[in-house]
């Protein structure tokens, strides 16, 4: 929290009760800039909670955002299945090799229990740290992959898609192990202190596959999943696209959706008609080369578009910063919202955009 | 054969695989088998790769689609058949990181399409350099996801100009469609915003390169 008469978590649930608050609030998800701060390499970074609390905590503080961040990396579900994770001095860890082959294997799948999971035990440690410190002041925001998403990790996108087109109960079968799991796993976090669950689910993104299959599919897995949190969670597309979709994604019970940069904010905005809040759509890749002038430009116009009314967090539109982003583009970021995101908005009646 | 492009791309879009073989022996019936590929095959395909940019058809429609076009051709058009496209040699590549659905969608698309080309699968630098150059390869697409792989596209396309020259590269994946100056940046020749796109262009370079 800076300089506002608001703490960000007041701010936050101002915005999502799709009211103004005193400013935009500012979900900047940096995770891997916590080992640039702490000096560390990813790896190193990841292997304590500790490190990622302290971490989160100068993040927070440096770039004036108004959450703190538990996601580490989406291959640590995997490693939960017997998967491994493959991590680069410069970019966030990969998944290692498929954990389920081929499809025959899916029919005496288990789903792992989170308290035997070392790594999920470390983000756990790691959300408990961070609430220690911030209390209900500031949204701790933690990470579930969908269990509709997750095969893209546990199986390959290849194989998965051609499973769900080609052998519908090995999908089902799938689907109730990775429920079970999913549920499990973002209550463990909200019991840990996590203020609200980001439920990554980009395979049902129209990106990825069309509306029908989608209400056939990760409409009604994300429903039986949701319904199952015991918490807030905002359903985020990695960069995928939603226009078509968003009224189907408030009908799961999500209270945010995050959005692509490839759609426009106003569409987006009314189509989501206040029953959903919208999170995003910073460029994040765009960002590698952006001045402080670009990132004040991009800034503007996201709120422009965006910002009236509440309902809205600005937000990169992939979920996570990239590493090579630099510091003077994230507090370009931070600066351009003191500026330009103090509500009421008046300046946005005269706002042209000059992209 | 123009009016059986639309019929059998929208049996592509909704998977109806009967229906698209059906439109597909009916354009065999009064054309060559590279004929029936060039007329009706590739332009659906290039329909659905714009659709998918515009937001309209989705990336398991073109994977679905794209391998079952890939089997259809198969059939008529076996990888030893002299009308497939063996020149340029062309090579495919996952660069740097591990998602192989972008690849594997761009390698039916060629290869429904009439090109044969490599598949190297995965590699890092070393080794797609080392590969590349052994095999005389004068087109190489390389498909990524994240982003620190598609910057370290600049390493490989500094070695292989040095080593290849006259060596042309077209990159594609995520990256590269929310940056549109990025494909420059890493020295590529070109960048495919979908699947179509990229067979397009190599065919484009087809009739250019000696």
């Amino acid at each position: 929290m800076t300089g506002g008469t608001m703490t960000s978590m007041q701010r936050t649930l101002t915005a999502l009760g799709q009211r103004e608050p005193d400013r935009v609030p500012l979900f900047l998800l940096t995770t891997h800039h916590g080992a640039k701060e702490l000096g560390l390499s990813i790896e190193e970074y990841y292997s304590r909670a500790e490190y990622v609390i302290e971490g989160q905590l100068r993040l927070l503080e440096k770039y004036r955002a108004d959450c703190l961040y538990g996601f580490h990396y989406a291959s640590i579900e995997v490693e939960a299945w017997g998967g491994t994770s493959l991590f680069f001095p410069d970019g966030p860890p990969l998944c290692g090799a498929p954990v389920i082959t081929r499809p025959e294997a899916i029919d005496g799948l288990r789903p792992p229990a989170v308290d035997g999971a070392a790594g999920l035990q470390r983000v756990l440690e790691a959300l408990r740290g961070l609430k220690a410190r911030v209390g209900d002041t500031v949204p701790i925001i933690g990470v579930a992959i969908s269990p509709f998403s997750l095969p893209v990790m546990q199986m390959g996108f290849d194989r998965y898609l051609e499973l769900i087109h080609e052998q519908p109960a090995r999908f089902e079968r799938l689907m109730e192990a990775n429920i079970a799991f999913t549920v499990e796993w973002a209550n463990a976090q909200l019991a840990a202190g996590a203020t609200a669950i980001c439920y990554f689910d980009p395979v049902s993104s129209t990106t990825n596959i069309p509306r029908q299959l989608y209400l056939s599919t990760g409409h009604r897995v994300a429903k039986r999943t949701l319904a199952q949190i015991k918490g807030p969670t905002a359903t985020h597309m990695a960069s995928g696209r939603c226009l078509g979709i968003i009224g189907d994604i408030a009908d799961t019970g999500t209270a945010i959706v995050g959005v692509s940069g490839l759609e426009d904010m106003r569409e987006l905005k009314a189509a989501a008609n206040k029953r959903v809040s919208l999170l995003g759509n910073l460029n994040g890749i765009e960002m590698r080369r952006w001045s402080p002038t670009d990132a004040e430009a991009a800034v503007k116009r996201a709120i422009a578009q965006a910002g009236r009314g509440g309902g809205f967090l600005l937000a990169d539109n992939h979920g996570e910063i990239p590493w090579c982003v630099q510091d003077e583009v994230l507090l370009a970021i931070g600066e351009a919202v003191e500026r330009w995101g103090r509500y009421p908005l008046d300046w946005v009646d005269g706002w042209t955009d000059e992209a | 054969m123009h009016a059986l492009v639309e019929p059998f791309r929208r049996s592509l879009e909704v998977l109806d695989r009967v229906g698209a073989e059906r439109i597909f022996e009916e354009a065999l019936a009064s054309a060559t088998p590279i004929q029936a590929v060039e007329g009706v095959v590739v332009p659906a395909l290039q329909q659905m790769g714009d659709a998918w940019e515009a937001g309209a058809v989705a990336l398991s429609q073109i994977y679905m689609g794209g391998r079952f076009c890939e089997e259809l051709v198969e059939k008529v058009l076996p990888p030893s058949d002299p009308d497939r496209k063996h020149q340029p040699r062309s090579a495919i590549v996952v660069f740097s990181d591990y998602h192989m659905l972008g690849k594997r969608i761009v390698y039916s698309l060629m290869r429904a399409s009439g090109f044969e080309l490599f598949d190297y699968g995965r590699m890092d630098a070393d080794e797609l350099v080392q590969r590349a150059v052994a095999d005389g390869i004068r087109v190489l697409l390389i498909s990524v996801l994240m982003l620190p792989s598609a910057l370290k596209v600049r390493e490989v396309s500094t070695r292989l100009r040095a080593a290849s020259p006259g060596i042309r590269i077209i990159v594609g994946g995520a990256p590269f469609l929310f940056d549109e100056r990025l494909w420059v940046d890493v020295g590529a020749d070109a960048m495919g915003r979908s699947a179509a796109d990229a067979v397009t262009i190599v065919g484009g370079w087809m009739e250019e390169m000696p």
